[in-house]
């Protein structure tokens, strides 16, 4: 029993890499290899595609829109959750009860119901096709993330915490900022990887929001797919870049994951 | 939540918060619920036309056959993921290096852009050029996504087990490293047998954690729309058009407004309604 415990991790992390082996193979190969015959290793090795996405600026604009409107969300949602957040875990106030089940219904909203609104909205303000309305659109869904995750790790530091630093003369925004994030930086950069993974992946919104300045790489690939006919090897390229700045994202937060729903509640 | 002090003076560090969630949420919300009541000709030309969209939608056969299908798809991923999830988290190892290899390698479909999945899963699953429909074919099975509702409908499925089992397994691993060594150790000493240690050290131990998984998996899995249409397109025919695919359709593609933000409504209610059930029901224990 022991000794076979590891199998089923280790198949499961098989079929997690197998689709990704194969998308990685596509990536490698020319088109005409893609359609003409089925190879499980690339006949003719080429890094073509990879080299028409890094050069061509309507490809890596794609990226760096997208780069650039998931840090600002992330940026913005962990800002203004940690004074919530805060208030939440050591203040009762009226209504607090039902305003963080308020906030956590929001992320319950399907973006389908939400996407021809958003348009309306962020066309009547004047931020459409801005990095800026696809950063605050996001925060819909990210800051009631943000607030449950970094609520669940505020209530698991003791209140004796605060309770000695204002006995001892502390203002309040100089213990929030001097002493009290920095005993929650976990908790922080818990917040901060979910903030970056549910913008990343989300493609809706972005879409609807976006025209051409600010269009992140997903609607460049659906575009390229309708429109340069099919040129699978490219979009397999293209698609497995988008894997990079998450792997690099779950590299440095690897420790903290497991520990980042743990201490959140409902 | 206990012993915390009251303190109106705690809205002010809400404001920022609620005024940027409202904004998003209350505005389109209210717009919605404007369109839900009216009908539209062009030309921004409005009328006033009571709830016949609802009474329309909650009538329609088309309606009632995605809700179906929303809730067959849904109840099929919370029973494969959430026992799967949680027995690989019970098989993976505790510490150590590879338990950090284990996190890195099954947190990566999460980080993978929901289109980039569905169009991943369409080249994987093509019966021509792709890994598994190719080998599925070899093996002498008759698979085609494309052209058979039953494939169709196993692979949109083995998508999104691949896709979020490994949120689950995040969360119950969580749970379990939260267990202290000294519960084993007396499980141990009272000569328990694995089963018992599960269900009365390590279930209860993980209850909060699943709890979450549940919610979170019902939400996602109500709401899914980018990988399944990027994969089948809600085909063949309409045999995988779940709810948020009917609704685009509906609303994008026809450009009626009125019912398909009546059905929006509706969507958004239903979702609401058995979140707080399953959040009653999971919670109960905990309030006796």
């Amino acid at each position: 029993m022991k000794r076979i415990r590891w199998l089923l991790p280790a198949l499961y992390i098989l079929f997690v890499l197998l689709p990704i082996y194969w998308l990685l193979n596509m990536s490698f190969k020319t088109t005409n290899e893609i359609l003409g015959s089925f190879t499980l290793w690339p006949d003719q090795f080429t890094l073509e595609n990879y080299r028409t996405i890094l050069t061509d600026p309507t490809w890596y604009t794609g990226y760096l829109n997208t780069l650039a409107y998931v840090l600002m969300n992330t940026l913005i949602s962990v800002t203004l959750a940690l004074p919530a957040a805060y208030a939440f875990s050591r203040y009762r106030f009226m209504g607090d009860k039902h305003l963080f089940f308020w906030l956590l219904s929001n992320r319950m909203a399907p973006p389908a119901v939400f996407a021809l609104p958003f348009f309306q909205l962020y066309s009547a303000i004047g931020l459409f096709d801005t990095h800026v309305a696809v950063a605050l659109a996001h925060c819909l869904f990210n800051i009631p993330l943000a607030v449950w995750i970094l609520e669940g790790f505020m209530s698991g530091v003791p209140k004796e915490l605060d309770e000695t630093a204002f006995v001892d003369g502390y203002p309040f925004w100089r213990f929030f900022i001097r002493i009290f994030i920095p005993t929650i930086a976990a908790g922080i950069g818990v917040a901060a990887f979910f903030c970056f993974m549910f913008s990343w992946v989300e493609l809706l919104l972005a879409k609807t929001l976006t025209a051409v300045v600010a269009k992140p790489i997903a609607a460049v690939m659906t575009r390229t797919a309708s429109t340069s006919g099919y040129e699978l090897g490219l979009l397999a390229a293209a698609g497995a870049l988008t894997i990079v700045p998450g792997a690099f994202v779950i590299y440095f937060v690897r420790n903290y994951i497991a520990k980042g729903f743990a201490l959140g509640r409902v | 939540m206990s012993g915390r002090t009251p303190n109106q003076k705690a809205w002010w560090l809400v404001l920022p918060v609620v005024v940027l969630v409202a904004f998003n949420a209350v505005i389109p919300l209210m717009t919605v619920v404007n369109y839900s009541v009216q009908e539209t000709f062009g030309d921004n030309q409005f009328f006033f036309e009571g709830v016949t969209w609802f009474e329309q939608i909650l009538h329609s056969t088309r309606f009632h056959e995605a809700l179906q299908r929303q809730l067959l798809f849904t109840a099929i991923i919370l029973a494969i993921e959430i026992p799967l999830g949680v027995a690989i988290a019970l098989a993976m190892p505790r510490k150590g290096a590879w338990a950090s290899v284990c996190l890195v390698l099954m947190a990566m479909p999460l980080l993978i852009p929901w289109n980039v999945v569905g169009a991943m899963w369409n080249i994987f699953a093509l019966p021509d050029i792709g890994l598994l429909g190719h080998s599925l074919n070899a093996l002498g099975f008759d698979y085609n996504f494309t052209r058979q509702p039953l494939s169709a409908w196993a692979t949109l499925i083995a998508m999104d087990v691949w896709h979020w089992t490994s949120l689950v397994i995040l969360l119950a691993y969580a749970g379990l490293s939260a267990i202290p060594d000294a519960f084993y150790e007396a499980a141990k000493i009272d000569g328990a047998s694995p089963w018992a240690v599960f269900r009365y050290i390590q279930l209860p131990k993980m209850k909060r954690v699943l709890m979450i998984a549940v919610l979170l998996r019902f939400m996602d899995s109500f709401m899914i729309y980018t990988e399944a249409i990027v994969l089948t397109g809600g085909g063949p025919g309409n045999s995988t058009s779940l709810l948020s695919i009917d609704l685009v359709k509906i609303a994008l593609g026809q450009f009626d407004l009125g019912p398909a933000a009546a059905m929006s409504l509706i969507y958004f209610l239903i979702i609401l309604l058995l979140s707080w059930v399953f959040y009653a029901v999971m919670t109960r224990d905990e309030a006796q």
